[in-house]
């Protein structure tokens, strides 16, 4: 990787570090403002502002795989779930004892009957364990999964209908009881953090802090890698895999490799998601959950890293307005979202902002 | 804008002038066949082939079918280190699926492929044979459209290829000395920050013969490079070729005859997935098998 500075033009970073001070400075500053001045950022908006820095890391990790590598994956939510599961797995271990029952036991297992904690919950009353886990899960996961599909060559459509499939399984599978994952319910009620009530405000503003610093490190991170070598290979592979192979490139390491980091990404979200947003269920497992994810980057426009981050700010925007005004309309919009911006928009928003500047560009010369 | 013909000569490329082009039937026995030139130290492993017999690539009863079809029909072919092969043939013939052979993308059914005596083709993948330094330019250009013309030869270069060297890979100066010459040699001098997209039809075509160029090949098998190319092109593209035999052993499939007699020292005529005739180009057009199989197409 070439040295931090070269990741971006002096414009860019500038736009970077205006984008780090509003996300990092101004939010919390404007928050602690009193309720009365006009600027005041209220307090439910910051897990809100949380939950979307979440939802602009997983569309990172999926521009990493779908923009520049050019595999569409329709089922990233898995990752983004087991990330979230691992950590919801620990808020409930780590309230043992105060749930409705009193029982040493989640309460989920209580109503059901169960005397002893399944073997898979075991060392997640440990933190670092259950944030190893909401990393390693989905990569291992994501890295056995990728070996065999990406081996056998499957490409495509193929490739997407097969990820499809594997988030469909899995939410099967966690909406059983016996599955041990709290059926339909899933993991809520949660209470503490590391010791600090989940509930406090000040302990909401620490989350989202941490997760926009999150989300600034990660976006440096992709860059760096799309800038590198290995990402113009990603590239190439997008454009003619077989030339890739005739120069010498084994494209099956590459997919691997980016396929793993786009998956851990993903659990890293779901992982910082949870304890913001209090509850993980089957319902992040849905098969439309993770075309969601697709259509944030494709509305952002594919193979910038910044559009993805748009895309799933802008898409989730309009979402929190249509649940709140209009709810039953919202997959009509969706959908019809997706069509205007396949027909008209196939480099997404920032495609249309570039298409904007050059004509501006070119009136102002002639 | 011309494709140079080389006196380029990027970082060592002088050691594999030596190895002149010759005539099979009086070539003495060559002496082991030297490291060319000084290899980076991390791909300095790669296997060298031993041409001491005068052969880089064997095909020897080579037959393979697809779905009782049979492509390739105990084929034999040598081709000498250094030497220009045309290989002509009939549509169907087998010419692209013998490439996808010895590029490892297709495997046959029998028979063995060998590169110099003791490399074993059969036995690697596809990335595996290119590192050999085996380039192969397709049919359809294929180039990185969304990368420049620059990019596309840093990434075609010669290096390790390894996900984790890629990722933190810098250029040298060496190395960018060795684009430009590249660049040079296929006539694209100033073109490097375009996109590779944007290239005409046969800037494309010269562009991925760059690519191979990068590879430091030993072999470069080469689908016609001609097709759709204008007729100054076509001859540019001659020259080209012309100017790579000796340093590096080319095997030309080709429908152009015109092209081919342009090129040609030693012609190949595959029929059915089977060498028909071998010579140079006045014995084969005065062959009458080979009058036969074209006539019988229809000419």
């Amino acid at each position: 990787m070439h040295g931090i500075r070269n990741l971006h033009t002096t414009r860019g970073w500038v736009g970077f570090f205006v984008v780090a001070a509003l996300l990092l400075v101004a939010v919390p500053v404007l928050n602690a403002l009193p309720e009365t001045s006009p600027l005041h950022v209220p307090d439910w908006l910051i897990p809100l502002a949380g939950k979307f820095c979440c939802y602009a890391l997983v569309a990172l990790a999926m521009d990493l795989i779908w923009g520049y590598t050019g595999i569409l994956s329709l089922g990233h939510g898995v990752y983004f779930a087991l990330g979230g599961y691992a950590m919801g797995m620990y808020l409930m271990r780590s309230m043992a004892g105060e749930g409705v029952y009193r029982s040493e036991l989640p309460d989920f297992m209580v109503f059901l009957n169960w005397k002893e904690l399944p073997w898979f919950w075991h060392g997640f009353e440990y933190f670092p364990f259950a944030l190893l886990m909401a990393l390693a899960v989905p990569g291992l996961l994501a890295f056995v999964f990728g070996w065999f599909a990406f081996r056998s060559r499957i490409k495509g459509v193929y490739f997407s209908i097969i990820t499809q499939a594997m988030t469909f399984a899995l939410m099967l599978l966690f909406f059983r009881n016996e599955t041990g994952f709290g059926g339909n319910n899933g993991l809520t009620d949660f209470k503490r953090l590391l010791g600090f009530t989940l509930s406090e405000p000040s302990v909401r503003v620490a989350l989202y802090w941490l997760t926009a610093l999150v989300l600034l490190g990660v976006y440096l991170l992709a860059r760096a890698i799309v800038r590198s070598r290995a990402g113009r290979v990603l590239t190439a592979i997008r454009d003619a895999e077989s030339r890739v192979m005739f120069c010498g490139y084994e494209p099956l390491y590459y997919k691997l490799a980016i396929w793993t980091l786009s998956a851990v990404l993903c659990g890293l979200a779901g992982a910082l998601y949870v304890p913001q947003v209090g509850i993980i269920n089957p319902s992040e497992l849905a098969p439309a959950q993770s075309i969601e994810m697709a259509v944030w980057v494709a509305v952002g426009g594919r193979g910038t890293l910044v559009g993805a981050v748009i895309g799933a700010a802008s898409v989730n925007g309009l979402k929190s307005v249509f649940t709140a005004v209009a709810p039953e309309f919202w997959l009509y919009a969706l959908g019809g979202l997706f069509v205007l911006v396949t027909l008209f928009l196939p480099e997404g928003l920032t495609g249309l902002f570039r298409r904007l500047r050059r004509t501006r560009a070119a009136e102002a010369r002639a | 804008m011309n494709p140079v013909i080389p006196p380029v000569t990027p970082a060592g490329d002088a050691l594999k002038g030596a190895q002149m082009l010759h005539d099979a039937s009086e070539a003495p026995p060559k002496p082991p066949a030297a490291p060319r030139e000084p290899l980076p130290a991390d791909v300095r492993d790669r296997p060298v082939p031993d041409v001491s017999h005068g052969a880089i690539l064997y095909l020897e009863s080579v037959s393979v079918s697809f779905d009782g079809f049979k492509a390739i029909n105990d084929l034999n072919l040598s081709i000498d280190d250094g030497e220009l092969r045309c290989i002509i043939g009939p549509n169907g013939a087998g010419k692209t699926t013998m490439m996808d052979i010895i590029t490892g993308k297709t495997r046959p059914d029998t028979g063995t492929v060998y590169f110099g005596q003791n490399v074993n083709l059969l036995e690697l993948r596809e990335s595996e044979i290119a590192q050999l330094g085996i380039g192969r330019k397709f049919q359809k250009p294929t180039v990185f459209q969304g990368h420049s013309v620059f990019e596309n030869l840093e990434l075609a270069m010669q290096a390790d290829k390894r996900v984790r060297r890629a990722l933190f890979a810098r250029l040298s100066d060496e190395q960018r000395a060795r684009i430009a010459g590249v660049l040079a040699t296929i006539g694209l001098n100033g073109y490097e920050r375009q996109l590779a997209g944007s290239l005409s039809h046969g800037q494309k075509q010269w562009l991925e013969i760059g690519m191979l160029l990068m590879q430091n090949p030993r072999l470069l098998l080469v689908d016609e490079p001609v097709a759709g190319m204008t007729e100054q092109e076509t001859e540019q593209t001659a020259e080209l070729l012309n100017s790579l035999a000796g340093k590096h052993s080319v095997v030309v499939v080709e429908h152009d005859m015109a092209f081919v007699r342009s090129i040609a020292r030693k012609v190949t005529v595959l029929h059915e997935g089977h060498v028909l005739a071998e010579g140079t180009m006045d014995a084969i057009q005065s062959n009458p098998k080979v009058v036969e199989v074209y006539l019988g197409e229809g000419a």
